[in-house]
């Protein structure tokens, strides 16, 4: 009698702690003033670390590409995870924001002034990224699925090819001595500013349009959504920040060369978007982290490190084939427009009833 | 002269190719996955015959049978523990294990061979010169050897039990299970037929090219999955095809133009093949039934 | 004037002839079934009219417009909505997104403004979002708005799947199959559901259905397809005499 009476306590008080921790969670989440704190927050810490070295060097340098991948995780999951295609050449989209950025500020902006007109360079990235990817979009048209995958591949291909046979910007070498203008405050900015876009995307009318191609494009199209006009737009957008995060990764990496936007780099953004979770921001901000720090922590295992990486991917895959947060999103990304929505209609429709009644 | 003695390097490529893309055709046909770890295969089925010439001195034919062997086994294994798990899931999550497969077999070879191996050359060195067009053994045998293995799969495709059963569960897999055929054990015995086929490719491209490392699955893997895409992909005659018309695009553009251009003019052509013919040349959509 | 007019509709796959020669003429506010054994290109030819194919020969004009041709979307927003055999929500979204996808065509705001969240962005969504909000009361699924829509009972998923084709504000609804898999007194209340729906959203409809029962008591013109040839065409009493329909019909147990 009495080993049980112990056995329930554990039990409970297990649970407890379990409970307890779930409810210091749900307090977080539901505290939507948690969102702008941390933003400040890591606003004035994206200043303070480097100015002041509160952590070395190099652990700057993998915070900086924590948040180009981020970026680049996020940009992919608009076409991968909402939209459910195949896309494998992001790769190819970061490139070219990366050489037209690094071209910009080598050769077109007065160098006194460079570090002024280095958004303008970032932009500039973006914007080249976006109209390239009218090259990808417009066979996405008639095209889905496999076929489509093997369209962006070819395209990776192409762009890479191209890059390669161009000898004023480098060629195979690629271009060395870009000025490293890529700072912390710098990517934060570009992150947040992606984040925000994207979510705000993703909670439109094009967003839902984009879910919706995803869940049945025939029906989709039926229900009057402009299938067109919704992949033209987020491959668009997707490309875009691409670009962004190329632009940054230039500026920082300090060299690229066609070799650097290869196949390989394309499958480290797919597994980055597969491990959080395909259809969800905060699934991308977690996929994008947990695998760069991951390919830090584990460098001492030297080789095994990447023998380990994909085994546990698999294994991700086996247990959790949506990724890390499936579907699920964050309270936080939600618009609080959408997130309160029904429960005003439902309040304002008691008391119309209300009123009609009386 | 000059056309014909390409023409050779054409069927020898083309050859290489063909026997990959055979294997990606043949598991996307069955379970339409794309196995991005076939390229990988292919390499492991290289590394297994310079393994075996190199520390157990064996001649050709049991490097070869070994090798086909041990990546058959190898693919069998790999579907049974990483594919079939998946089978309900969402595709693209099979295909992200695909990938982490590939990429563990990389680097596991690369652990072990971190610098390019050299493989032993198991094969005669006679070159035969006809007429000015020299001709090796060694292409002599890929490409009859290639030749011979393609014929062999269309006819066990065709005119055996296990290809019917195959075609079968291409076109509608919820039925063949009611007719008492075990989906799992045809699904491994495709897997063991293409997989085999791609270390046939990795032992002959082997002693084509002798000196290997880890990565030469991922460049010919991804062209060769071109080739059957090109071909129609699922369908075994249009990867016999594509493998062909890669290796002809890719010979002739060296051939005649500046080698660099070589992947640029064939991943365009790719993109022009495929917006005329979205589905291959001998594909055919799968209609959507609305 | 004709809602609707099909002439001369004929559609082929490959070789083979799913639809010979259809012809329709749909005056507004009409209620018309489209019956026929399975096979028989009835949802052919909803697919027809819809854009999904676009027909070999023949024209289908709708308000005079010409739809053949068209994309499903250009003639959605024109004013022609439908239901499938087979459900096909958006089964992964909630049912408030699937009324709202609908709405698609009629947001009033542009990418740049979804971009930022700006301009007419806010009112536009809080407009859409009460006009399905609406909708869904009317018929009574506004309970569930935030269910997933794969978790709903098969009852209240086919409530769905129509509600969402009337928020796109159609003119013409084309049902097919809303019946199947439903029981007698089901079917009943479908009846008084289709009738309802008519009124209230002044459609014109077009039923593709099995259900001799509910054929019977709510069409007020029939129109029987066999291999996608018409075989007889007038009111329900004529139809279920005709000889050459019991014929096609023979064996598959319809008279209920």
């Amino acid at each position: 009698m009495k080993i049980t009476k112990v056995k329930t306590e554990e039990k409970s008080n297990a649970r407890g702690v379990a409970w307890y921790l779930r409810d210091r969670w749900e307090a977080i989440a539901n505290n939507r003033l948690m969102l702008p704190i941390l933003l400040m927050v890591g606003f004035v810490l994206s200043f303070a670390i480097p100015q002041f070295n509160l952590v070395n060097p190099y652990v700057q340098i993998i915070i900086m590409y924590i948040g180009i991948n981020i970026i680049l995780t996020t940009s992919l999951n608009i076409v991968n995870g909402y939209m459910g295609e195949f896309s494998i050449g992001h790769a190819g989209f970061m490139a070219v924001g990366a050489y037209v950025s690094s071209l910009l500020t080598l050769y077109v902006f007065p160098r006194s002034l460079v570090f002024l007109f280095f958004p303008l360079g970032i932009i500039a990235g973006g914007v080249v990224a976006a109209l390239v990817s009218l090259i990808v979009a417009i066979p996405s048209f008639k095209t889905r699925g496999d076929y489509l995958a093997i369209i962006t591949l070819a395209f990776l291909f192409i762009v890479k090819s191209v890059l390669e046979n161009i000898s004023a910007i480098g060629g195979p070498r690629g271009i060395v001595g870009i000025d490293k203008l890529t700072t912390m405050p710098w990517v934060f900015f570009f992150t947040v500013l992606s984040l925000w876009v994207i979510r705000n995307f993703i909670h439109s009318n094009y967003g839902r349009g984009v879910l919706s191609i995803r869940e049945d494009e025939v029906a989709s199209r039926l229900m009057s959504v402009n299938t067109r006009q919704v992949k033209f737009l987020a491959f668009a957008v997707s490309s875009f920040f691409a670009g962004v995060a190329g632009a940054l990764f230039a500026h920082l990496l300090q060299f690229i060369s066609p070799r650097v936007f290869d196949v390989l780099k394309s499958t480290d953004i797919l597994i980055m978007v597969y491990l959080g979770g395909i259809g969800s921001i905060a699934g991308s901000i977690l996929g994008a982290t947990i695998y760069t720090v991951l390919l830090e922590v584990l460098r001492p295992l030297g080789m095994f490190r990447m023998v380990l990486m994909p085994l546990l991917l698999v294994f991700l895959m086996l247990y959790r084939p949506r990724g890390i947060m499936g579907l699920r999103e964050l309270r936080w990304f939600v618009p609080i427009q959408d997130l309160k929505f029904v429960k005003r209609w439902r309040r304002k429709k008691v008391s119309t009833d209300g009123n009609s009644a009386s | 002269m000059y056309i014909i003695q390409q023409l050779i390097n054409v069927l020898q490529l083309g050859s290489v190719y063909a026997l990959i893309a055979l294997g990606y055709t043949m598991v996307y046909g069955i379970i339409r996955l794309i196995n991005f770890a076939h390229g990988d295969l292919f390499m492991v089925g290289a590394f297994i015959s310079f393994i075996v010439a190199t520390y157990l001195k064996l001649p050709f034919i049991p490097t070869l049978l070994i090798s086909m062997t041990a990546v058959a086994m190898l693919g069998v294994n790999i579907e049974r523990l990483a594919y079939r798990p998946l089978r309900q899931a969402p595709r693209m999550s099979a295909v992200i294990t695909a990938l982490g497969v590939g990429l563990f077999l990389e680097n596991l070879i690369l652990v072990f061979y971190p610098y390019p191996q050299s493989v032993p050359i198991l094969l005669p060195t006679i070159v035969w010169n006809l007429g000015g067009i020299s001709i090796s053994f060694l292409q002599v045998l890929i490409i009859g050897l290639s030749l011979f293995l393609m014929l062999i799969l269309d006819l066990i495709v065709r005119h055996t039990m296990v290809g019917m059963a195959m075609r079968a569960i291409s076109s509608n897999k919820t039925i063949v299970p009611l007719m008492g055929v075990s989906v799992d054990k045809i699904i491994s015995i495709t897997f063991a037929l293409g997989t085999g086929l791609a270390a046939v490719a990795g032992v002959m491209y082997s002693q084509a090219f002798p000196v290997i490392d880890p990565y030469i699955g991922i460049l010919i893997g991804w062209q060769a999955f071109i080739c059957a895409v090109v071909g129609g992909i699922g369908n075994i005659r249009g990867a016999m095809l594509g493998g062909f018309i890669l290796a002809a695009v890719q010979i002739m553009v060296v051939a005649f133009l500046p080698s660099t251009y070589r992947d640029f003019v064939t991943f365009t052509l790719l993109l022009v093949i495929l917006s005329f013919r979205p589905y291959g040349i001998l594909g055919k959509p799968s209609m959507e039934k609305v | 004037m004709a809602i609707l007019q099909a002439k001369n509709v004929t559609h082929y796959f490959g070789g083979l002839c799913a639809v010979s020669d259809f012809n329709l003429s749909l005056e507004k506010g009409e209620l018309v079934g489209i019956i026929g054994p399975n096979g028989a290109g009835k949802t052919t030819i909803f697919n027809l009219i819809t854009g999904v194919y676009r027909a070999s020969q023949g024209t289908i004009k709708f308000n005079d417009v010409e739809l053949v041709g068209k994309g499903p979307n250009q003639i959605t927003a024109l004013g022609v909505a439908r239901t499938f055999q087979n459900i096909r929500l958006f089964k992964d979204l909630t049912v408030l997104d699937n009324v709202r996808i609908a709405c698609y065509s009629r947001a009033g705001y542009g990418p740049w403004e979804a971009l930022f969240h700006i301009g007419r962005y806010s009112r536009e969504e809080e407009r859409i979002a009460n006009l399905a909000m609406d909708l869904l009361a009317m018929f009574n699924l506004d309970g569930v708005a935030e269910e997933i829509s794969k978790n709903l009972p098969y009852g209240l998923q086919r409530r769905l799947e129509i509600a969402r084709a009337i928020a796109t504000s159609p003119k013409l609804l084309l049902l097919d199959e809303p019946a199947a898999g439903m029981d007698p007194a089901e079917i009943d209340q479908l009846m008084e559901f289709i009738r309802w729906i008519r009124e209230k959203f002044d459609l014109t409809i077009i039923l593709v259905e099995h259900q001799m029962r509910l054929v019977m008591k709510i069409c007020e013109r029939l129109q029987v397809l066999d291999f996608g040839v018409t075989l007889a065409e007038g009111l329900p009493v004529q139809i279920q005499n005709n000889p050459k329909v019991l014929e096609a019909y023979l064996g598959k147990g319809s008279q209920e």
